[in-house]
């Protein structure tokens, strides 16, 4: 049984901006249209084709006036990384609903330069009077919360957590434009002995800083067929938002809007776990893609610190991560927001990767005999979350 | 101290301002539902349980129970590194996020999750008392 969504929609266009990384001479603006400008070259399309804008954090309307476009469909969600999972399932019920035909998804984010980016939460607001007073300073004071609690209920370790790292800089080793490329593997050991950020996250455990941005272009299955790439189809989706702080999660161990958009997600597609030969799992710090593996299912709650500290030794005496290349469930093979790319919002970033390797472009890091992806990605701290199942046949 | 705090300072709304007029007279209040008998936070205009907007401001207990914490490093402004931010599980039942006051500086080995906790009250300007917590005796 598949939801009656599945494979209406796919994705036909998909780039980033030029470069990643460090981008002084450009906006946050720019970035976005940078971004929208490649994934319509991508997919053999105009500015004109487009009917639907869909975006964040540019708003719709600034996104509109920048471009110089008037889309009969507009959509704005912004809760945080995962906005760009949301958009994938917001353009196909849109396109099947007749709303548009050609739905371009931009991201852009002058995350390390701070060209025109927004600003925190103001003081009045619930996060500006209940949690900033008391010294929370980004995202690794915040999303480091539920990883004490887990490791107490579930005898989860920061060794165990140490090999996320070190499974995500091999695949980096393996893609010329991660950021890490050529920094070379490290071990659970170097996380360890990196600088303490936010115990229990060394420097080692938090993604990279960057600025970049990402744009996809989606039609519907039957345009997909005559377009210059390869479709690659949609097939289950799901959304949800739990809360906004990280403070307010009501139980500090598990993403509800995880679990529910991971369910809505299978349910469309009619698959089950086994079926899922890749992952990309938003890696915003070490113990993300942890949660996320229990959350949606990979494996049962408690048991991700096991399941990736899992090593063998290869056929070359070369040790191989459970999720890293050559292993079992090879997971955010660009070298993930640890080793890749993270300018504030890397759910884009994710979707393209799922999308390369779909294509099987991805080079030196190419998994073998791909057919499915899954890309999940949570909003703010494990407060929103947005799943995406794709497939190249 | 107006002046001398460089820290990010609340800004009262309608629906909070018991909980911040609470913590400046030393007393941390919460809203209870009268329909449903049940406390929140953070202070909403409405229950979030049953949606009521008959809230009574009662004064809790002030003790609580460490859920969770990180020790963090790099020191936000108006704080000095290493200082813990915790989720306090208080005894009326609802969670906040606030910082454990310790005797030195903060290690992991100090803090175990669950030990229990009471508040202490830290004036940081003639306006503004913030709640925080320390190991309970
Ligand atoms: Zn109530």
């Amino acid at each position: 049984m598949t939801g009656k969504l599945s494979r209406t929609c796919a994705i036909v266009g998909a780039a980033e901006t030029d470069t990643i990384g460090k981008l002084p001479g450009m906006s946050r603006l720019a970035i976005h249209a940078q971004a929208a400008k490649n994934a319509l070259a991508d997919a053999g399309l105009s500015l004109q084709d487009v009917d639907g804008l869909f975006c964040a954090p540019a708003g719709p309307n600034e996104l509109s006036e920048y471009l110089n476009i008037v889309p009969r469909y507009v959509d704005g969600t912004s809760v945080g990384g995962c906005s760009y999972m949301i958009f994938v399932r917001h353009a196909v019920a849109a396109i099947a609903a007749g709303y548009c035909d050609v739905a371009l998804i931009v991201h852009g984010e002058s995350g390390r330069s701070g060209i025109d980016m927004p600003g925190l939460d103001g003081p009045a607001s619930p996060n500006g009077q209940f949690e900033q007073p008391f010294g929370t300073r980004g995202a690794p004071t915040t999303y480091s919360l539920p990883v004490l609690r887990h490791f107490h209920e579930y005898g989860t370790t920061k060794r165990q957590m140490s090999h996320v790292p070190a499974a995500t800089r091999e695949w980096a080793v393996l893609n010329p434009r991660a950021m890490m490329h050529d920094k070379g593997p490290i071990t659970p050991e170097d996380v360890e002995a990196s600088p303490l950020v936010c115990y229990p996250f060394n420097l080692l455990d938090c993604c990279l800083v960057a600025d970049g941005g990402g744009a996809l272009v989606i039609t519907s299955a039957e345009r997909a067929r005559d377009m210059r790439q390869k479709p690659i189809h949609v097939l289950g989706t799901g959304e949800a938002t739990a809360h906004r702080q990280v403070s307010m999660m009501r139980d500090f161990t598990t993403s509800d809007s995880t679990v529910l958009s991971g369910k809505a997600a299978f349910a469309e597609a009619g698959l089950d776990h086994a079926d899922i030969d890749h992952l990309m799992l938003y890696d915003a710090f070490s113990f993300t893609p942890m949660l996320f593996l229990e959350d949606l299912g990979f494996v049962a709650k408690g048991e991700a610190g096991a399941f990736v500290s899992e090593t063998r030794t290869g056929p070359d005496g070369k040790l191989v991560y459970k999720t890293g290349p050559g292993g079992d469930l090879p997971m955010n093979t660009n070298g993930g927001g640890l080793s890749y790319c993270h300018s504030g919002r890397y759910g884009m970033y994710a979707l393209i990767e799922a999308v390369t390797q779909l294509r099987g472009d991805a080079g030196a890091r190419q998994v073998e005999g791909i057919e499915t992806s899954l890309v999940h990605g949570p909003g703010r701290q494990f407060a929103a979350a947005g799943t995406v199942i794709l497939a190249n046949a | 101290m107006d002046g001398a705090y460089e820290g990010k300072l609340p800004r009262p709304t309608p629906e909070t301002l018991p909980f911040w007029q609470g913590a400046k007279a030393g007393k941390l209040m919460l809203p209870w539902c009268e329909d449903c008998g049940q406390p929140h936070f953070y202070p909403r205009a409405i229950c979030p349980h049953c949606l009521s907007d008959r809230l009574d401001w009662r004064q809790a207990s002030g003790r609580g129970k460490l859920h969770t914490y990180v020790i963090n490093h790099r020191a936000a402004k108006g704080f000095t590194a290493p200082y813990v931010i915790a989720v306090v599980e208080l005894a009326e039942g609802p969670r906040m996020l606030s910082n454990v006051v310790t005797e030195g500086e903060p290690t992991p080995d100090m803090l175990t999750i669950d030990m229990d906790l009471e508040v202490t009250f830290d004036p940081v300007t003639d306006d503004i008392t913030l709640p925080r917590f320390r190991p309970a005796p």
